[in-house]
């Protein structure tokens, strides 16, 4: 199962925090288990990093509370180690947090250094990107981390069932695609090929954070655009490399893409106005944020569009 | 105001399923033998406990629904004769089961529309999702619009006329029936299909296996005259046939043990 969504707006900003959380909602049938979100609001000179200190049901406990907040000070430390300036950091849970940074250098190398500190994953780095995702439905995640009044231009939504992993924050969507800023995917469906590219791509140094094949498709999208191409070139050659039934959403900085495999098994609706694009497993999604009747369409097999802001 | 905000006498649902605390509307309009009501507001089962009321104990033989605003599982299971109108889009799995009723649909639907249909109209004035008419034994099911995969699959009976384009795998492992495509196929038509009849309009990306072109005789032509004159649909274009070339299944009556003793 699983339910994706996805909205751009190409006037400007609106509330997608509150219009994703609506259209997850309104398919939390096809998941409860998971709610995510990878939003963009206004880029600016800071670069926003979301990262987790520890899984959600195994934040509490003995020593658990000096635990990540040594953690903290560590990932702190080593921000300012590797030359950032940090400008805030926050949490909403006590192992989620947001920090902004002054930061000029290579942002894998900062990945890299920040997930040495034990049980921390980085959600996602970028001048606008912020993944969010956590257990529970969209309306449980969306008050947790307050994204009703996040404001932004684009964003994509998973709901999660959990059928070929964990009930957990590392296999929960989006995912970023790692190094890559301001990149993100949602996935819909199976990949049969998932060990094969798992392989390839560690062998070109990628690295993996769950077991989940939907985390292919970022760091696939990721290593093809390394190559100088397009975002939409890249997911057009996905449909030749990843074997399997899926269809996926997947955002950068200004843009918002969806593919859909050759046997067009899984599903996606598409409504498409001068202002907004709304792409969602279900109807009933779209019908979340357009609150009327209005014409939409099934993207057809090995189709892939992209929209920019 | 029939019955409104009571269920008393009411059976909705033979396997017990009825929504905790699901009541039924109070936003029923009857006129004589039509009724209507606003499903805006409504959960999917308190529009199916209308819908079945209405139909089925107080004998009205005309229900519209407002706003069904995509929700899933409308009109399912109904089989008495009688006409339901969406006004809007219904979302997945709309009039699945059902056996005669007439449907008209003034909206697009989502996945699995009229899925084992019985007998019956369904006729939807914008597009559909994929799995239109999945395994429809009998009944008309007519889409005034593009449609998307797997149309008509394990069709049994019936006829599907599709205005405009349909997606890959359209009549996948079709046994019976017609389907009836003004606008261009998508690849694998026909793939592994038992019988029954294809006819294209536009382009086919390709066939599947074991779908080949038909031979087009006098019954074609007065079927597809008859269906688009029933139906409202203009003059209809003109089509390519095909069909099941028979030589991926076995067709003879033969047990597979009787088989062995005839070829050898």
């Amino acid at each position: 199962m699983c339910g994706i969504a996805g909205v751009i707006h190409r006037d400007g900003t609106a509330d997608i925090g509150a219009e994703l959380t609506a259209m997850l909602q309104s398919m939390k049938h096809r998941g409860p288990d998971s709610t995510g979100y990878a939003v963009y609001g206004p880029a600016d000179d800071l670069v926003v990093i979301r990262f987790v200190l520890a899984e959600p049901n195994r934040s509490t406990g003995f020593g658990m509370e000096e635990r990540l907040e040594r953690n903290r000070a560590e990932v702190e430390s080593r921000l300012a180690k590797i030359g950032a300036e940090v400008a805030t950091v926050t949490s909403d849970t006590g192992y989620a947090f947001r920090a902004t940074i002054r930061y000029g250098g290579d942002l894998k190398a900062l990945a890299d250094y920040l997930e040495d500190v034990p049980g921390c994953e980085v959600l996602s780095l970028g001048s606008s990107l912020e993944i969010i995702k956590d257990l529970g439905d969209a309306e449980t995640v969306s008050g947790q981390y307050r994204l009703g009044s996040f404001r932004g231009t684009h964003g994509i939504g998973h709901v999660r069932m959990a059928t070929e992993s964990e009930v957990d924050l590392a296999s929960a969507h989006p995912y970023w695609a790692y190094p890559f800023a301001d990149v993100a995917v949602v996935h819909n469906g199976q990949l049969t090929n998932y060990h094969q590219w798992r392989r390839r791509l560690e062998q070109h140094g990628h690295r993996f954070q769950s077991e989940c094949d939907s985390e292919i498709i970022a760091v696939y999208l990721a290593e093809y655009m390394s190559r100088g191409l397009s975002l939409e070139t890249a997911m057009k050659h996905s449909l030749d490399d990843l074997d399997g039934v899926f269809t996926y959403v997947c955002v950068t900085g200004n843009e918002l893409g969806i593919a859909k495999d050759e046997m067009a098994a899984k599903p996606l609706v598409l409504f498409e106005s001068e202002p907004l694009v709304a792409v969602a497993t279900e109807e009933v999604a779209i019908r979340a944020v357009v609150k009327r009747e209005v014409e939409t369409r099934d993207p057809y097999e090995r189709e892939v569009l992209v929209w920019q802001v | 105001m029939p019955g409104s905000g009571s269920r008393s006498g009411v059976s909705y649902d033979a396997r017990g399923l009825v929504e905790p605390h699901a009541e039924l509307p109070e936003n029923i309009e009857v006129d004589g033998g039509r009724a209507r009501f606003d499903a805006a507001d409504l959960t999917i089962r308190q529009i199916n406990m209308a819908l079945r009321k209405l139909i089925y104990n107080d004998g009205i033989s005309d229900v519209t629904v407002l706003n069904p605003a995509s929700k899933h599982s409308l009109a399912v299971g109904i089989l008495k004769r009688c006409r339901i109108h969406f006004e809007g889009s219904p979302g997945w799995f709309a009039c699945g089961l059902i056996d005669g009723p007439e449907v008209t649909i003034n909206g697009r639907v989502g996945w699995s529309v009229a899925e084992n249909m019985m007998s019956g109209v369904v006729t939807i004035e914008r597009s559909a999702g994929s799995l239109t008419g999945a395994a429809i034994r009998g009944g008309d099911l007519i889409v005034k619009g593009d449609v998307g995969a797997r149309t008509g699959i394990d069709q049994k009976g019936g006829t599907i006329i599709v205005t405009g384009d349909v997606g890959i795998n359209t009549g996948f492992m079709m046994q019976r029936g017609r389907q009836i495509i003004c606008g261009n196929a998508g690849m694998n038509l026909g793939d592994s299909m038992y019988d029954g009849a294809i006819y294209v309009a536009g382009k086919v990306r390709s066939l599947g296996v074991d779908c080949v072109p038909g031979e087009w005789d006098d019954d074609d032509t007065e079927l597809i005259d008859r269906k688009f004159r029933i139906h409202g649909l203009g003059d209809p274009p003109e089509f390519q046939k095909f069909v099941c070339g028979k030589q991926l299944h076995n067709y003879d009556a033969l047990e597979p043990s009787e088989r062995k003793l005839v070829i050898h």
